[in-house]
């Protein structure tokens, strides 16, 4: 599949985003900063600049941007309505929990359930978003049980580099946060892991033979001739094969960065007593989970070999 | 409404395509092109049509546009046992069709009445997520108008009383001089369709994937292979046996210098 940078991006800053809101919310919840605090204001607020800035540019891959509000038309049958109504649904706990934090005097606002409310959907929001690829069955990378809680795993990983980012800045112990980032490291790697063997070794029961309905089991099916001489629109969007030479490669890199070296950071971090080094840490830690949520994506759509590609001179998908 | 119709179509108007017969002429998509470049769905925009002028980076050179029909050509099998089949591609207008669940504005539609699956030009928001889930690489996107396109199983046609009854078929069908497509209501069991494809084991493309296609593709029909037992084709033989009897006028004159000469040749 095609890489669409503007649905990486999307994925990537409000998967992060959407995480940081489930950090925010559980520490509040937890009594883990004092109501009002400055973490918890910058966490929710830069949560809410990431999830935005991700939801506009998600708007930028289509046809008719000024259309998108259609896309909350038919949240009953369609993963990308749910996603979109619960990315707005989601704005409303958000938004008063993050007034929640100014106001302490209001009872709506300071009401203690803002917190979780606002995790459990922005949750639910990565959840349709990863349900939006599983429920493809044309792309046998996509329809796996790895899917949606990769998505969520990367998403919770991302908002926690960010929620240490800015406690080191407040220079506020977070320790719970630093462990957090470890366990979601070590289990989102094991299940990329799991991930990466699947597709490898999986088989495809969608072959040139039941496409075509042509020959035996057995039977060598080749393309003679394509339909066209240049490349139409369904060879460029599902046929892209660029990075899948570099595969490999691109997946030690994202290993490396999105976990091995957030771990290291989380690890190294509470250990630390001068404030800039513990900045240095998290910022570094940070930098590299985004490249590597990035590279982990760019993979995710490269690595994703559809169906109709076994037209156009593919032998198994 | 994205949702599919509540209850099953009972009306199925789709295509039946029969690849012993079909000779990858590709009328059928240029006839689609033409009749559908002022249709439903006008306009099938194509870009860079004389090649070499794009200028974005990363776009190859060669014209490109949108077709709702394409005819591939695969050879199947090794060597002397392979055949070549050539195999015109459509949207299907399957009965469970992911592309029309998958879409978030309520765009692409099955319709209850004869179960023709279409897009809303009006509403489509080109987020090409139908794209994604059709397996059949039905819909393509159009970069001017910004929206997806598909077959319509010319609506325009089937349904025009403007036209005479027997043009009310898919230009596809109309125009392929082979008589290798074939319309109708594949609902009705008594329907030509339906007892064609009763008759010579019709099939449904990757069966596996659950989208219930509607339109069927007709295998080839098995190789003849009896040859006689000098490796003669068994028609030829017998002309030949016949040319050497005087009793036979084939014997007489050129014809049948023709044929024994043809024998002798073949007999090498």
């Amino acid at each position: 599949m095609n890489p669409a940078f503007s649905v990486i991006f999307f994925t990537s800053s409000s998967g992060a985003g959407y995480g940081l809101l489930v950090f925010a919310g559980l520490l509040t919840a937890m009594g883990a900063f004092p109501e009002g605090s400055h973490v918890i204001v910058c966490a929710v607020g830069l949560a809410m600049i990431l999830i935005t800035v991700g939801l506009l540019s998600s708007t930028a891959h289509l046809g008719r941007p000024e259309r998108a509000w259609r896309a909350l038309s038919q949240w009953r049958s369609s993963w990308l309505s749910h996603e979109g109504v619960l990315a707005i649904v989601t704005f409303l706990p958000t938004g008063l929990f993050f007034l929640g934090q100014f106001s302490l005097e209001q009872p709506l606002l300071r009401w203690l359930g803002w917190g979780p409310i606002t995790a459990i959907m922005a949750l639910l929001t990565v959840y349709s978003t990863g349900q939006i690829y599983a429920s493809l069955k044309t792309i046998r990378q996509w329809c796996t049980i790895h899917v949606v809680p990769g998505y969520i795993l990367i998403g919770l990983l991302g908002g926690g580099l960010v929620m240490s980012f800015i406690g080191s800045i407040f220079a506020l112990p977070t320790d719970e946060v630093y462990w957090a980032i470890v366990l979601l490291a070590i289990v989102t790697g094991i299940l990329k892991w799991d991930y990466w063997r699947n597709i490898d070794s999986g088989t495809a029961s969608t072959t040139t033979n039941t496409a075509t309905g042509l020959g035996t089991q057995n039977d060598r099916i080749r393309l003679l001739d394509a339909p066209t001489t240049s490349q139409n629109f369904v060879m460029r969007e599902m046929g892209f094969r660029i990075a899948r030479r570099h595969a490999r490669k691109l997946r030690q890199i994202s290993i490396t960065t999105l976990f091995l070296i957030p771990t290291l950071g989380a690890l190294c971090a509470p250990l630390i007593d001068s404030q800039i080094s513990m900045i240095a840490i998290t910022t570094m830690s940070l930098v590299s989970g985004s490249v590597g949520t990035v590279v982990e994506r760019w993979l995710f759509f490269a690595e994703a070999k559809h169906v109709v590609t076994l037209y156009y001179g593919s032998e198994a998908a | 409404m994205t949702s599919l119709p509540e209850s099953p179509c009972t009306k199925k108007l789709g295509l039946v395509i029969d690849l012993d017969i079909c000779v990858g002429c590709h009328a059928c998509a240029v006839n689609c092109k033409e009749w559908n470049a002022s249709g439903h769905s006008a306009p099938m925009t194509d870009w860079n049509p004389y090649s070499g002028t794009e200028k974005r980076a990363g776009e190859d050179a060669g014209a490109w546009g949108i077709w709702f029909n394409r005819v591939h050509t695969f050879e199947v099998g090794e060597g002397a046992d392979s055949r070549t089949v050539h195999f015109p591609r459509s949207c299907l207008h399957c009965e469970t069709p992911a592309c029309v669940t998958v879409c978030p504005t309520g765009a692409s539609y099955k319709r209850e009445e004869d179960g023709i699956v279409l897009v809303n030009s009006e509403t489509c928001i080109g987020c090409k997520l139908c794209s994604w889930a059709c397996p059949y690489g039905a819909r393509e996107y159009d970069h001017s108008d910004g929206v997806m396109k598909k077959c319509t199983l010319c609506i325009d046609r089937i349904y025009n009383e403007n036209l005479d009854e027997a043009d009310r078929v898919p230009a596809c069908v109309s125009t392929c001089p082979a008589g290798a497509r074939h319309f109708g209501d594949l609902g009705d069991p008594s329907s030509e369709v339906s007892t064609l494809v009763k008759d010579r084991s019709g099939y449904d493309l990757m069966p596996e994937l659950d989208y219930k296609p509607t339109n069927k593709y007709l295998p080839p029909r098995p190789k003849r292979d009896g040859n006689g037992e000098d490796g003669q084709p068994p028609l030829l033989a017998t002309l030949a046996h016949e040319g050497q009897s005087n009793n036979d006028p084939t014997t007489e004159g050129v014809t049948g210098a023709m044929l024994r000469w043809v024998d002798i040749m073949l007999s090498r």
